[in-house]
C-alpha cells in the first residue's frame, strides 16, 4: 500500500524545489528516459529515515557543483509503485535499492549509488561522492 | 529525519554483513540485534564457494551493487556470528 501523500510531500519537495521533475507514471519515466543525448540524474526517493534523510540534502549540495547533470528526475519508492518499477527497469542488472541515485550519460548508466552507500553517511559525504562522479563522468559532456 | 524505530539496535535500518563461523555469510537490512539473534530483512545468504565465489568475493560484489533479496526475513544466531559490519564500510 502506498504511503500517505501528506507524509511524502515534503520529501518530494526537497527535490522538486531544486529542479527535479517528478515522474508519477511509467509513461513519465519512459518519456524522461527516451531522451538519450546529454546527461541526467534519476533519484529514487524514499521515506527511509536511515538513508533518505542524507540522500536528499546530499543531492541538493552536489547540484551546487559547476559540472552537474543537465536533466533531473525523481520517482518515489513506496508511493509511485509502477513508476518506480519502470525506472528500475532501466538498470535492471542492479538489485532494487531505495533511496538510490543513477547517473546517465547519453542514455548509458555511468554511476550508481545504492542505499548502503548512503546509510550512516552525512549529506556532505553523499554530496562528495556525487560531485566526484559528476566531475569524472560528465566533464567531457560539459565541454 | 532519523529512524522511525528508536527502540531498536543502533544498526536498525542499516544494510549489514553478518559473517559466521560456518560457510554462510548474510547480507540484509538489520531490523534488530539482541543477545540471541540478528534479524535481517530483505536478505541474501551466500555459502562459501557457491557460484564459484568465496565469501570475500561475494561481499566485494555486494559492496559494489547490493544484493538481490532472497528472504523477507532471516534470523541468524548471535552465537554463530563472527562479524557484524555495515556493508557500506567495505
Amino acid at each position: 500500500m502506498p504511503y500517505s501523500p501528506l507524509l511524502v510531500r515534503p520529501m518530494k519537495e526537497e527535490l522538486t524545489a531544486v529542479g527535479f521533475e517528478e515522474l508519477l507514471t511509467p509513461e513519465d519515466v519512459d518519456t524522461f528516459m527516451a531522451q538519450k543525448s546529454g546527461t541526467a540524474l534519476l533519484v529514487i526517493n524514499s521515506v527511509c529515515g536511515c538513508a533518505a534523510g542524507s540522500a536528499r540534502p546530499g543531492v541538493r549540495l552536489a547540484l551546487q557543483n559547476e559540472i552537474k547533470p543537465e536533466r533531473l528526475a525523481t520517482v518515489f519508492a513506496g508511493q509511485e509503485l509502477k513508476a518506480t518499477a519502470r525506472a528500475r527497469g532501466y538498470f535492471s542488472e542492479l538489485p532494487p535499492s531505495s533511496p538510490s541515485m543513477a547517473l546517465f550519460k547519453n542514455g548509458e548508466l555511468v554511476y550508481f549509488i545504492p542505499r548502503h552507500r548512503i546509510e550512516g553517511r552525512s549529506p556532505q559525504e553523499v554530496a562528495a561522492d556525487l560531485t566526484a562522479a559528476f566531475e569524472r563522468e560528465l566533464a567531457s559532456a560539459a565541454s | 529525519m532519523g529512524t522511525f524505530h528508536q527502540n531498536k539496535h543502533v544498526l536498525h535500518g542499516t544494510t549489514i554483513v553478518v559473517d559466521t563461523n560456518g560457510p554462510e555469510v548474510y547480507v540484509g537490512r538489520c531490523d534488530d540485534i539482541d543477545d540471541d539473534e540478528i534479524i535481517l530483512l530483505d536478505a541474501d545468504v551466500h555459502r562459501d564457494g557457491e557460484d564459484g565465489k568465496s565469501k570475500q568475493q561475494y561481499i566485494d560484489r555486494a559492496a559494489q551493487v547490493g544484493v538481490w533479496k532472497r528472504f523477507d526475513r532471516i534470523a541468524v544466531r548471535r552465537s554463530a556470528a563472527t562479524l557484524i559490519r555495515p556493508l557500506g564500510d567495505y
